[in-house]
């Protein structure tokens, strides 16, 4: 995009684009189909890269301490001490940039160099993505994604239909249906008719609104109104459609695609905010010994220089000794900016982006099946991986597969769906279990698995009420079938349980085929049978069941329903009884495993009673007042005296592995909170059967009020509930005491369980800001919060609450559009990959394929990550505070003239070279326990969350060890040598002499600390922290050597002091002293503290040692089977009427169309549940996408 | 994000992360730990250990003997030295004598040192006024000296100084000469060696003289002394043209610039021979000193040191009483260590599950 373009996009107020036209749109500079995504090019890179780093307070502060070392009166240090770490990190920092540049401009490229057919002088040319112009004409072919926003002109289907998939836009998977005006539909496929067409489209300007568009289509003289139906979308994929022409209205970077690319706010750890801090009190402390000795230098000045003039004669300007100490601060801020070293910046970013590499190569977070790894998307929160207090999750698709898998059933007291071996026992289905053969069965669903043969044995030999039970299975529902080639049958179901019982029913040979208002094909045996459709008696959330009246060929009329337990039970015939018995008892079972059931009855009705009850409900279908009532007292009237057939029981599919993880979660003190969208019942059941709800409970809080003071009354009863058993148990007195110190947190007294569900519109009540602080209370204080028909921004809300009065580390994870405000909003967002949807990916800071990854990502990596930033932060501030003070004390002696200790090479190499590297193995490597225990001792979490291995006490600690260290590395050999000379009689006092030894006491004190805090000596430790002595003592005897002096004298003065100082026994008699007296007391306290006081950490490290003599127990947390009282749940989220369009034919889009022959071509069915969707109004949905709306 | 549909058929596992050890971080390690094992023996035997290296050490300084003589205004020299208060007068030389005797002998080598206290080297101005590559021989060096030298670069007329910067130009000018007093009438000069008092390194290849080396006086034509140096630079010593002009080695020992401001150097070592040849015998000696340098101003000390040296270095007890000490605590330090270990610490390292 040139400037000019890009200007014009601001004042751009209204499209203009002509088909087929590219002069007339030239005119308007639109911008071109081309994508730009990366930041710089091969000549912008530098002074853009450089402009952007030294926007970095560190980076500018260096500058500015560089731009001091060139004032001659100040320059303690030559310029090369700041330059060349200040370089290095930029070097470091801009190949990191170039680097994601440049796999920014290949996805560019790759994107931009996609062909695609445009309409070109009359003929199909393949071109360039980035060649499309704005009023092209495009065809585009099945499963093609959309090259730029077109407009939808015709395609291979009827009415101008087309079916996109818009899951990379708003991560929806179900299709959409686009229809073409009826004017250009006409156009079909004629390619000349194509090049004539001249339409001009005149529409509103670019923006980022998916689900919006208005213009008008001006075609021979006649104005056509435009909206979003009219619209491919790029980013969406053509389905189900052979082809469609479109035309170009927005291209490359104003498409709704890349408008809403928009950047994701940049996110900051604790630690970061952490070090922010510590560094400001860096500053402040720096600046208070710049003042200290800069005072002292005045002083000195004014008692000591004054006298001295004659042999230092300096500029007449530092005569004055106030001007001096001025001066002096200003010296001394540069050489003692070393606390605060450069390369800090930069190491923190290399262990996090080590981190960061580490979770995308774990093998155990990488998910064959969809051969998806672990991704860490962004690459500087890794720490606060470790810190998490509150998980917030999504239900569908995060903790669910949203696969319903018809599992067991219970036909006529007898159950169906367990294996057992040879002796009797269950057996737990594995990837092995044979599965039952359903081969017989040309339209079986070949993805259906069932493990009991028997019941297909039943089917076979005709057992009536096994067929009895899948015909209803087969007859009574609202789905819809599809069916695009010859057996090729889909089902179209609102809610995914719908589904799997007709598909279990057509796998054992019951297949529904085809649907009319009036009739239902079904394929029994193979032999098709086609039943009359005379009422549907559908769901509502108040009956809680649903059925059918149909007429089969031989005329008997039947009612099949299917129903939560506890009501179809009321309604049975007396004599059902003993088999209601059996049939409860197999639910008990059912529910037990988690499994959502549902009671099946059918009942014989004779012709004259239906006639008269179909005269009474069509009667009352069309009364005005209380047709509700009517309606559902005709339905009662009815459902009586039915004959039980049985029960389903259907299975939620879990993620693998929720439940453990979970479990282990909360082991961690994690908690988690479930968001979701879905129905109350359907999350209760998913929370039962992940554990995260049991009946060892003590109470379970439902609010469901729809006034703000429905809800405080319910939240108030929650919470006297709570605290009233607690004052019980702890006799009135832990509570009052501990409220004292906390005005709102209270939950460690809070004995026993809870679990607090909420739904959507008692959400919005509580999320006010007069309720908000009860309801935190409340909610914290349960071990479970569920908050179901929540709202993408209601999700964001209660992430934001959470942060916002708990200063908790919350993460949120969810794989759908609907989650990605609520991603965005937590400390850390993770998105579930590999699904097809991309937006909570995108928008996420880390993706995984499973949600039990979630489990290692946290207590494996993000323990780690955490332990070995705070390790290397505390290690870091101590060896520079070492480093540094040693000009502190040496400033006492030498008239605070800001004179170094150290010589110039070493105070520039010290934090590059020397030290760099074992602290860095260290943060990259250091584990304190290996992942087998940090797995196993969820427990070992804790800290992370309590902020407890880096604080500011933590901090404290280490700036003192720093100022002993340096007291003692200064001290020491001062005392030595302030009046000593060598063993040949030579002088050894001398500055320089000082200074390597100092030097090499402080490179190997360093050096035994780090080896100290390495918990983990790897060969990349060892070569690290041995290879930096080598390379100091390298070093330091290059640069003290005849050969470099000779071609440098003036800057390398230290020749010779080396090998001089080296040499004597005496020197390293200090050294060996300085760095006993500096470990010695670190090794004792550590060692106090671990013999004393141990942690957990130290506990299972100790365990861990004692182990590794034998072998390593691989440990496994078995499954937790639950035990669970009975409870059904018809689970089927669709609402009321669904029955009424079926009946009707109005879902049926383009009847006509619909093919009633077997086998036949059945279209556009896939629109009916658009419509349905449409028809919908919920006052408390009006934001909620469409995805969770049929969950 | 849509680049995924155009690229080919995905392969099974593509994108399965490596099975190495390096990647899934199971890396072989060796796991330290702090344990009572380890600890307490370390620290007895680190305690044990300092203790004896603290006796040798204390043994050895106990061998070395040493005297120290402040001539500041001691003797006959308080008249030179408020002589010397008085910059006019600098030209005017000034001797004095200090007497003073020693107790014991003082076998092998012996040491002459001269010892200045207050007075900072150790400055940064100081410090850093100086230029290496003109005390290199460097040529260009020699007549454009570094800016740093400033303001001993140049004579007012542009004469460069050699060597320039206040170090060179502060350099210690007092002479010292030592007599034996073997009995009432007779005084015997003792022989020192002015040479062999500086480093290999700093003799040989930080300090050369520039070309032609054997001809000085040409060598640094063209160039002028430093302001307060009473000789040039290649008259420093004219009997050894080897200890002349920039390798001269009180020039170099000068040069070394102390760490702290109390501090001794080098002056000169006994020329083991004739009454000498087993060190300095005890009795009493006289101290005549030319007093050139002026310390009053700044109230400064200077001092005239006899030592002898061990391997250790000189005289110095702090290192001996800095062992002894740290190892008495270490050992201490063990030995609670050990009663609370086995008190209190034994069982609570146990993970109770």
């Amino acid at each position: 995009m040139t400037p000019f373009q890009r200007d014009h996009t601001h004042s751009e107020e209204e499209r203009h684009a002509k088909a087929n036209d590219r002069e007339y749109n030239e005119r308007f500079c639109y911008a071109d189909n081309r994508i730009k995504t990366s930041k710089y090019n091969i000549f912008t890179f530098l002074p853009i890269n450089l402009f952007e780093q030294f926007q970095r307070v560190a980076n500018a502060y260096f500058l500015f301490l560089l731009i001091l070392q060139l004032i001659p009166e100040i320059s303690s240090l030559s310029w090369f001490t700041t330059i060349v770490p200040l370089v290095l990190v930029l070097t470091i920092t801009a190949v990191k940039d170039a680097t994601d540049d440049y796999f920014r401009h290949k996805s560019d490229n790759q994107v931009n160099n996609r062909h695609s057919q445009v309409l070109i002088d009359g003929k199909l040319q393949n071109e360039k993505w980035m060649n499309v112009r704005v009023g092209d004409i495009i065809k585009l072919e099945n499963n093609q994604f959309v090259a730029a926003d077109l407009l939808l002109l015709s395609s291979s289907e009827p009415y101008g239909l087309c079916y996109v998939e818009t899951a990379e836009l708003d991560g929806e998977t179900n299709l959409k249906v686009r229809q073409a005006l009826t004017v250009t539909s006409e156009l079909g496929a004629d390619i000349s008719c194509l090049a004539e067409f001249n339409g001009e489209v005149i529409c509103e300007p670019p923006n980022n609104k998916l689900d919006r568009f208005s213009g008008t289509l001006f075609w021979k003289d006649n104005k056509y109104s435009l909206d979003n139906e009219k619209m491919l979308l790029r980013g969406c994929v053509l389905r189900n459609t052979e082809w469609c022409f479109g035309m170009v209205i927005f291209a490359g970077p104003q498409t709704k695609l890349m408008q809403n690319c928009g950047r994701t706010k940049f996110k900051r750890t604790s630690i970061d905010r952490l070090m922010n801090t510590l560094v400001l009190w860096i500053f402040v402390f720096l600046i208070c010994m710049g003042i200290i000795l800069a005072i002292g230098n005045s002083i000195w000045e004014y008692k000591v220089g004054s006298n001295f003039r004659i042999y230092l004669s300096w500029n007449e300007v530092l005569d004055d000794p106030v001007l001096s100490g001025f001066l002096t601060f200003w010296s001394y801020i540069i050489i003692l900016n070393t606390v605060v070293p450069i390369s800090l910046y930069v190491s923190v970013e290399v262990i996090r982006l080590g981190h960061s590499h580490f979770i995308n190569w774990d093998r155990r977070m990488y998910y064959a099946k969809k051969d998806t790894p672990a991704e860490a998307r962004t690459t500087t929160l890794n720490e606060e991986l470790g810190q998490i207090e509150y998980i917030f999750s999504d239900k569908t698709g995060t903790l669910t597969q949203n696969i319903m898998v018809f599992s067991k059933c219970s036909i006529n007291g007898k159950t169906y769906g367990d294996m057992y071996d040879e002796l009797g026992r269950k057996i737990e289905v594995s990837e092995k279990t044979p599965a039952v053969d359903f081969s017989f069965n040309l339209l079986s669903d070949k993805k259906f698995k069932f493990y009991d043969h028997s019941l297909l044995e039943a089917i076979k030999i005709g057992e009536p009420t096994v067929h009895e039970f899948f015909r209803l299975l087969a007859l009574c529902h609202t789905v819809m079938p599809e069916e695009k080639n010859e057996g090729d049958l889909h089902y179209q179901a609102q809610s995914p349980d719908e589904g799997a019982l007709v598909t279990a029913a057509r796998s054992f040979g019951f297949v529904f085929r085809a649907r009319t208002p009036e009739t239902i094909t079904v394929y029994e045996m193979g032999e098709p049978v086609t039943y009359q459709l005379l009422a549907i008696l559908d769901f509502n959330n108040f009956r809680k069941r649903m059925s059918v009246i149909v007429r089969n060929p031989k005329g008997q009329i039947k009612l099949y329903s299917k129903g939560a337990d506890v009501i179809l039970f009321d309604r049975l015939h007396p004599s059902n009884d003993d088999l209601m018995e059996t049939t409860s008892d197999h639910l008990s079972e059912f529910a037990g495993e988690g499994l959502r059931t549902l009671a099946l009855a059918y009942k014989d009705i004779d012709e004259d009673y239906l006639a008269q009850w179909l005269k009474k409900l069509h009667f009352a279908s069309i009364s005005f007042d209380n047709r509700e009532e009517c309606l559902s007292a005709l339905y009662e009237e009815i459902e009586q005296n039915m004959m039980l057939l049985g029960a389903t029981a259907i299975e939620d599919k879990l993620q693998e592995g929720v439940p453990e993880t979970i479990a282990c979660l909360n082991l961690a003190n994690i908690k988690i909170w479930v968001l979701t969208g879905d129905k109350q019942e359907t999350a209760m059941n998913i929370g039962y059967s992940c554990n995260i709800l049991t009946d060892d409970m003590n109470e379970l809080f439902i609010i469901s009020g729809h006034t703000a003071l429905e809800v405080q009354q319910e939240l108030r009863k929650a919470k006297e509930c709570m605290l009233g058993s607690s004052r019980d148990i702890g006799n009135g007195h832990t509570f009052s005491e501990k409220k004292k110190n906390s005005d709102s947190v209270f939950e460690e007294t809070i004995s026993g369980e809870y679990a607090l569900i909420i739904n959507g519109h008692s959400l919005a009540q509580a999320l006010e800001t007069d309720l908000e602080r009860i309801f935190l209370d409340i909610a914290c204080m349960c071990k479970t919060v569920i908050c179901c028909r929540v709202t993408p921004l209601q999700k964001a809300h209660v992430v934001e609450l959470i942060r916002k009065y708990k200063k908790a580390v919350t993460l949120a994870i969810g794989d759908g559009a609907n989650d990605v405000s609520m991603i965005k909003t937590a400390h850390i967002g993770v998105g579930i990959s590999g699904q097809e949807g991309m937006q909570a990916v995108l928008a996420s800071d880390y993706s995984i394929a499973q949600f039990r990854y979630l489990q290692r990502l946290l207590l494996v990596h993000g323990r780690w990550s955490y332990f070995r930033m705070c390790n290397f932060l505390h290690y870091f501030f101590y060896k520079n505070f070492a480093f540094t003070l040693v000009h502190f004390w040496y400033g006492f002696f030498c008239g605070f003239s800001a004179q170094t200790v150290y010589d110039q090479w070493f105070v520039t190499l010290f934090n590059v070279v020397y030290t760099s590297l074992p602290v860095l193995a260290m943060g990259l490597f250091d584990q304190d326990v290996n992942e087998q225990n940090s797995m196993e001792h969820a427990k070992l979490y804790e800290p992370g969350q309590l902020n407890l291995l880096f604080n500011k006490h933590k901090f404290f600690i280490c700036t003192v060890q720093g100022i002993y260290t340096s007291f003692v590395l200064f001290f020491i050999p001062y005392g030595a040598f302030a009046d000593s000379v060598r063993g040949d009689g030579l002088h050894i006092m001398d500055q320089q002499s000082f200074a390597v030894t100092i030097a090499t006491s402080l490179v190997i004190v360093v050096s035994v600390q780090i080896g100290l805090d390495t918990n983990y000596w790897t060969a990349v430790n060892h070569f690290f922290i041995w290879g930096s002595v080598a390379v100091y003592f390298s070093i330091l005897f290059f640069l003290h050597s005849d050969g470099i002096f000779d071609i440098f004298p003036s800057q390398f003065p230290f020749v010779g002091t080396a090998r001089n100082s080296l040499s004597q026994k005496s020197v390293w008699l200090v050294i060996l002293l300085t760095t006993a007296v500096c470990v010695m007391p670190v090794v004792a306290l550590r060692f106090l503290r671990i013999d004393l006081n141990p942690t957990l950490t130290d506990k299972v490290r100790h365990m861990q040692q004692a182990r590794r003599k034998h072998r390593p127990l691989e440990h496994n947390l078995k499954r937790v089977r639950r035990t669970s009282s009975r409870r059904s749940a018809y689970a089927f989220a669709h609402q009321e009427g669904y029955g009424e369009l079926i009946t009707s034919g109005k879902n049926m889009k383009g009847t006509s169309h619909f093919s009633m022959t077997p086998g036949g071509r059945i279209q556009n069915s896939t629109s009916w549940i658009e419509n349905l969707l449409k028809k919908r109004t919920d006052p408390t949905g009006a934001d909620r996408t469409p995805k969770q709306q049929h969950q | 994000m849509a680049s995924k549909a155009t690229s080919p058929k995905p392969v099974p596992f593509a994108k399965r992360p490596d099975n190495s050890a390096f990647k899934q971080q199971k890396l072989p390690a060796w796991y330290p730990a702090l344990t009572a094992v380890t600890v307490l023996p370390f620290f007895f035997l680190t305690g044990l250990a300092c203790i004896l290296i603290g006796i040798w050490l204390f043994l050895t300084a106990a061998g070395i003997k040493q005297i120290t003589v402040d001539y500041t205004q001691g003797g006959t020299c308080s008249l030179c030295s408020d002589l010397r208060k008085d910059r006019s007068q600098s030209l005017n030389s000034c001797e004095c004598n200090v007497d003073f005797s020693l107790n014991e002998n003082f076998t092998g080598d012996v040491f002459m040192y001269y010892g200045l206290t207050n007075f900072h080297q150790n400055v940064r101005f100081y410090m850093d006024s100086r230029d290496d590559a003109q005390l290199t021989g460097n040529e260009n060096n020699l007549k454009n000296p570094s800016s740093l030298c400033a303001p001993f670069d140049k004579y007012k007329n542009g004469t460069p100084i050699a060597p320039c910067g206040a170090v060179a130009n502060s350099m210690f000018n007092d002479t010292l000469r030592l007599f034996y007093k073997k009995d009432k009438n007779t005084q015997i000069l003792v022989p020192f060696l002015n040479y062999g008092i500086a480093w290999y390194t700093d003799k040989h290849v930080k300090f050369q003289n520039p070309s032609p080396k054997n001809n000085l006086s040409a060598a640094f034509q063209g160039t002028g002394r430093p302001y307060y140096w009473q000789k040039t630079v290649y008259e420093l010593d004219v009997q050894n043209s080897d200890n002349n002009g920039f390798v001269n080695e009180d020039l170099i020992v000068w040069m070394r610039e102390a760490a702290f401001p109390s501090f001794k150097k080098l002056y000169r070592r006994l020329n083991c021979s004739q009454e000498f040849s087993n060190g300095l015998p005890l009795g009493n000696y006289s101290l005549l000193i030319t007093y050139n340098f002026p310390v009053g101003n700044f109230k400064g000390r200077k001092s005239m040191i006899l030592s002898t040296v061990s391997w250790l270095g000189g005289k110095n007890n702090f290192l001996g009483i800095a062992y002894l000490t740290s190892g008495a605590i270490i050992t201490a330090v063990a030995v609670t260590m050990t009663v609370i270990h086995i008190k209190i610490g034994k069982k609570a390292n146990v993970l109770e599950d």
